[in-house]
């Protein structure tokens, strides 16, 4: 089973971060990623710019609106996120306990709904 | 439960408008559907995580059945019958739902030869206790959910016991069974060093199960409970909570044939002891030590270890005559330190008042903070009681008349009557 897991944290805590502080976290995370593709559970990561960096698009109304920001404003916000494939929720439980992410924020764990249609 | 309102809501005696059956074999098809509920959901449910196809699918063998055994007789092995019936419903709904391609799913669920329930029965329902109880369900749903999945109960039972509306329960239910199987939470048996974690989610909800209908007697639901609990004792020694719970129900069970008499229910330390199953008392004693000499020198012990401790000590009136109202009392106090609930503060009051004297008794009861405390009988029948060893006896009859108009049992009610018709006598 396909599950992605969302990182979501506080922006606020990275501005205080030093220059040693930000090699350290990218090491972790680099051990991280690896220890997933040793794994061989490994399927995609990304770590992303800020949420007020986002451009918000709909067409729910009928027409095009876009928007500067993100959909929604919250305290956490939408840090980054990994794919990887395993057998159920309590192997996926595992894997995102070891997430960096979770010292610092919340990870939210989904599973995918492609393949169950 | 499901089963049993499907055995009687579908008229099964009739058949083309003649009756064929009888209602022995009415009450044995009644008796394999309840009691082979909650592993065939979970041997249907196992593979694929989805309980509600299963239900669905055990729905329809429930209505196979009472189409052909009343005419053809009980088959010699009724639950591997409704196993596969159950699982070949689930191949035609699985081609009928097929748009695209059937994936390896089909295949397995095509191979219905050799099934023995009997085998399988163990592991399987035990896997299914643990989904339930899984940390990534609500807390709050885990019970309910392992009383209609497990023990087969309906909703509007569970709601009930639970005081929500049947519809609420309804839909919860659907909701944690919907992401039991989107989310992927898996039918095994979890690690060892999850036990504890895990383990107080099952026997919430296997006393849960038991507390249902405990008063009125010979239920299957009782039986059931127990024997979960001896399951899970046996599963996880370790604990020592596995063995208090099973000891807890071990001593109520064992005041079956006491707790009733001509309708009216007899107060625990007022039962005929003779009538009492001395063994099961006996092995329920044994239970409770081993739990204690597992447990880590200085813990607290569990809810359940105290709450069997506390009816050990009502045991014990069988050798001695007589019930030790101050041990009882340390034991609630304890119990209401470490796990307080409006039971066990209103118990705790009526055991100080008969150590210490009524008006001890009624301090404590005015010192209860619990929600709902208005509504609760016992409350209002220990505070009666209370009032009326204080000789006020006007207030005590109100305060009977108070817990009989929230009593829901019957044999309750006829205690409370009588207590209320003494009283009366002496008012007059």
């Amino acid at each position: 089973m396909r599950y992605t897991f969302l990182l979501y944290s506080d922006p606020a805590m990275a501005a205080g971060m030093s220059q040693e502080d930000w090699a350290e976290s990218k090491k972790a995370f680099g051990i991280y990623i690896g220890a997933l593709q040793e794994a061989g559970v490994f399927i995609d990561t990304d770590w992303l710019q800020p949420a007020e960096t986002a451009t918000t698009i709909t067409l729910a109304s009928g027409e095009k609106r876009i928007q500067d920001g993100p959909f929604a404003e919250t305290k956490e916000t939408l840090g980054g996120f990994f794919a990887i494939n395993v057998e159920n929720l309590d192997v996926a439980l595992k894997w995102a306990e070891q997430c960096p992410a979770v010292h610092y924020g919340k990870v939210e764990i989904r599973s995918s709904a492609m393949g169950n249609v | 439960m499901p089963c049993r309102s499907l055995w009687q809501g579908r008229d099964p005696l009739f058949r083309d408008g003649q009756r064929v059956s009888d209602s022995q074999t009415q009450a044995r098809a009644e008796d394999v559907a309840r009691a082979a509920y909650g592993k065939l959901i979970a041997m249907l449910a196992s593979r694929s995580g989805d309980i509600m196809a299963a239900e669905d699918a055990l729905a329809d063998a429930f209505v196979s059945a009472l189409k052909t055994w009343p005419t053809r007789g009980i088959p010699d092995k009724p639950e591997a019958w409704l196993l596969t019936v159950a699982k070949n419903r689930r191949i035609d709904q699985v081609r009928k739902d097929a748009r695209l391609v059937i994936t390896d799913e089909a295949n397995e669920m095509a191979d219905t030869q050799a099934i023995e329930p009997q085998e399988a029965q163990f592991d399987e329902r035990l896997k299914l206790l643990y989904v339930c109880a899984h940390p990534a369900l609500d807390e709050g749903i885990r019970t309910p959910l392992m009383l209609q999945t497990v023990l087969g109960l309906e909703a509007k039972q569970i709601a009930e016991a639970f005081l929500v509306k049947p519809a609420t329960m309804a839909q919860r239910l659907v909701r944690a069974k919907r992401k039991i199987k989107s989310a992927g939470i898996p039918f095994v048996i979890p690690e060892p060093e999850a036990y504890p974690e895990r383990m107080s989610a099952v026997l919430e909800a296997v006393y849960g199960a038991y507390a249902v209908d405990w008063l009125e007697g010979d239920s299957d639901l009782c039986h059931e409970a127990f024997f979960l609990s001896n399951i899970l004792a046996q599963l996880a020694p370790e604990e020592p909570e596995t063995l208090g719970l099973t000891a807890l129900i071990g001593f109520i069970e064992a005041r079956r044939d006491a707790r009733i008499s001509n309708g009216i229910l007899v107060p625990v330390p007022e039962q005929d002891t003779e009538r009492w199953d001395h063994q099961l008392i006996d092995r329920s004693v044994s239970l409770l030590t081993q739990a204690a000499l597992r447990r880590v020198p200085k813990q607290i012990p569990g809810r359940f270890q105290l709450e069997a401790a506390i009816q050990a000590v009502h045991a014990a009136r069988a050798a001695t005559g007589q019930t030790d109202w101050r041990a009882l009392s340390q034991l609630y106090h304890g119990l209401m330190t470490a796990y307080p609930t409006i039971g066990g503060a209103v118990s705790r009051a009526a055991a100080v008042a008969e150590d210490a004297g009524a008006l001890e008794g009624l301090k404590l009861l005015d010192q209860i903070a619990f929600d709902g405390l208005d509504t609760y009988q016992p409350y209002h029948a220990v505070r009666a009681h209370c009032l009326a060893e204080h000789d006020q006896i006007a207030e005590a009859a109100e305060a009977y008349a108070k817990a009989i108009a929230f009593c829901t049992d019957g044999p309750s009610k006829k205690w409370l009557e009588k207590k209320i018709a003494v009283l009366r006598e002496k008012m007059s």
